[in-house]
């Protein structure tokens, strides 16, 4: 009789966890549903290629496109080299001593950091005290800072699942430690650090925090010429548009938000289709 | 032979400077911080600061206490915490011990999917959904009060603590669970009596590192909290955080005015929270490998 109640005990809690799941996934589902149904009906080739007229108010987000696109590439140049040549120094070179835990302590603490005191401190360093000005070279600095615990952390794991014996055997043929990471280590690992590589992309692309003041313009209807130029960017755009602007089109907003939701979630999906592939390929 | 030597070298150099990289912008983000921050202070005092009752930055002379603004953090970022706490944690069991296969990877997928949309987008979803649904529930004068953004950041907050505990609950051993099992104790005894204490540590930390993500949050919580600096004296009424006053105020600033530097300072005040935050939770799951 004991176990009776036990199983009905069970069975009440199973049922309120899997409630709360669904309190927490259906909102997820119907934002999706909404920005969907409601961008879509904007959403042609015009509206992706047209610079935006009328203060904002119709036209298309062309220079919002080109602004993130420069923004992410200026942060994928920064921060890729450190960060994987961060992550190769803490999987192949870093032993367990003091230094190598307040490195951890320190990726654990930026990527913690508030994305808008990443603000601030671009504002403060590459800004005013380099004297770069709001500019694309200022902003993707920012960022780059910004994801460089993403790259670091997932490069680090995909370096570190690399098997001992596959540096072992480089050794054994007698090539000096940077020929193992070189030849025998870092191929391997490329699919990990790739999927590392999209997520901070798709971060870096949606956050408007950090380029509030660092890069971002409320209207330029003409696109960047140089690293030093303002730039329009998705994300802040869709912020003008939504508490900036009075009466904009409701559409227009949706419209925004689809483009940017629809690329992160398109780059999200590539990442897990390499990682899957590269997992269902790999023979170790 | 000796032109490789040197390019190895090169390398390795290359690999060490990258690899204290992090440390570096750690200390740079706090000097920069510091460098803008502590200038108010010629100005104010530490005290007046923190704890003085008003936020007029361009009244004459400016008047800068941000203690509504530590308040208005605190109170959004309370009622997020309630609210997201046990849904998380619940979530987390669900998925992490209960949920078949498939079942897993699609909840997996949609936690992750929740974790990839920018904050801006919630905040503007937030907007023209949640804050006129909490006008129209509650009978309020304006949907833009703590409460809309406690409920928004509650969600974003969500992704963290659910992957973070899962993970904790995932590395309890497997012998754990059976040896329970085999004593004749149910599912739910067991995951209550023996797995959830075992991930305690892990899961202290996703609870910690949840309300990092909360105190910091500045897009959204901008956006729907109506962003009146007075001290909050009720859920239903408009606030105003820390982080949304650096966001808000800092284009219309001058730069070297007393209003400049104190939203460095608040800076400083966020970094500080968030740092002892961070630490707290690394030091919950790693715990041990300190004192090696």
């Amino acid at each position: 009789m004991k176990l009776g109640n036990a199983q009905v005990e069970q069975k009440i809690v199973f049922f309120f966890l899997f409630l709360s799941t669904l309190i927490i996934l259906i909102p997820v589902i119907l934002v999706l549903i909404v920005i969907i149904s409601r961008g879509s009906s904007v959403l042609n080739w015009a509206f992706l290629t047209a610079m935006p007229r009328m203060g904002m108010r119709s036209g298309g987000i062309f220079p919002t496109i080109v602004g993130t696109f420069y923004l992410v590439a200026g942060t994928l140049v920064f921060a890729l080299p450190i960060g994987i040549f961060s992550a190769i120094y803490l999987s192949e070179y870093s032993k367990r001593n003091l230094l190598t835990r307040i490195i951890e302590l320190a990726i654990v603490n930026l990527a913690g950091v508030p994305s808008v005191v990443y603000g601030l401190f671009g504002l403060g360093l590459f800004v005013v005290f380099l004297k770069f000005g709001a500019s694309i070279l200022a902003g993707s600095l920012t960022l780059a800072v910004m994801v460089l615990p993403v790259i670091i952390t997932a490069s680090r794991e995909a370096l570190q699942s690399v098997p001992r014996s596959f540096r072992e055997v480089s050794y054994s043929l007698g090539a000096t430690k940077w020929q193992t990471i070189r030849y025998a280590v870092l191929p391997h690992a490329l699919p990990g650090i790739l999927t590392g590589t999209i997520l901070s992309v798709s971060r870096a692309a949606g956050e408007t925090a950090p380029i509030l003041f660092t890069v971002a313009a409320f209207y330029l209807p003409r696109l960047p010429q140089s690293i030093f130029d303002q730039a329009m960017a998705l994300p802040y755009h869709l912020y003008v548009l939504s508490t900036q602007v009075p009466n904009v089109r409701l559409e227009l907003q949706y419209g925004t938000a689809l483009v940017l939701v629809g690329l992160i979630v398109i780059a999200n999906l590539v990442a897990v289709i390499i990682r899957s592939y590269f997992r269902a390929k790999k023979q170790w | 032979m000796s032109m490789r030597r040197y390019y190895e070298f090169v390398i390795e150099a290359l690999i060490f400077a990258s690899g204290i990289a992090s440390i570096i912008f750690v200390l740079l983000i706090f000097i920069f911080l510091l460098k803008e921050g502590l200038m108010l202070f010629e100005h104010v005092g530490v005290f007046e600061f923190l704890f003085g009752k008003y936020w007029y930055p361009i009244s004459e002379p400016p008047r800068l206490g941000i203690l509504p603004l530590i308040l208005g953090s605190l109170w959004v970022t309370f009622g997020a915490t309630v609210i997201s706490v046990p849904l998380g944690i619940a979530c987390a069991i669900f998925i992490g011990e209960i949920a078949p296969g498939w079942l897993k990877e699609v909840l997996k997928a949609g936690v992750e999917l929740l974790a990839a949309i920018p904050s801006i987008v919630l905040g503007f979803i937030g907007l023209v959904t949640l804050v006129p649904m909490v006008k129209k529930v509650f009978g309020l004068p304006t949907g833009l009060t703590a409460i809309s953004g406690s409920i928004m950041l509650a969600f974003m907050a969500m992704p963290t603590i659910v992957s973070i505990m899962e993970d904790a609950l995932n590395a309890v051993p497997r012998g754990y669970r059976e040896g329970s099992i085999a004593m004749g104790a149910t599912q739910w005894q067991t995951i209550r009596r023996i797995v959830l204490p075992s991930a305690s540590s892990g899961i202290i930390a996703a609870v910690m590192l949840g309300i990092g993500r909360v105190v910091g949050e500045t897009m959204a919580v901008m956006m729907i909290t109506g962003n009146a600096a007075v001290i909050p004296m009720s859920f239903f009424a408009p606030v105003r955080t820390m982080t949304a006053t650096i966001a808000a105020e800092m284009g219309e600033t001058v730069q070297g005015s007393e209003h400049y530097f104190a939203l460095f300072a608040i800076g400083i005040v966020l970094f500080a929270i968030t740092f002892v935050i961070n630490l707290l939770a690394d030091f919950a799951l790693h715990g041990k490998q300190i004192r090696t």
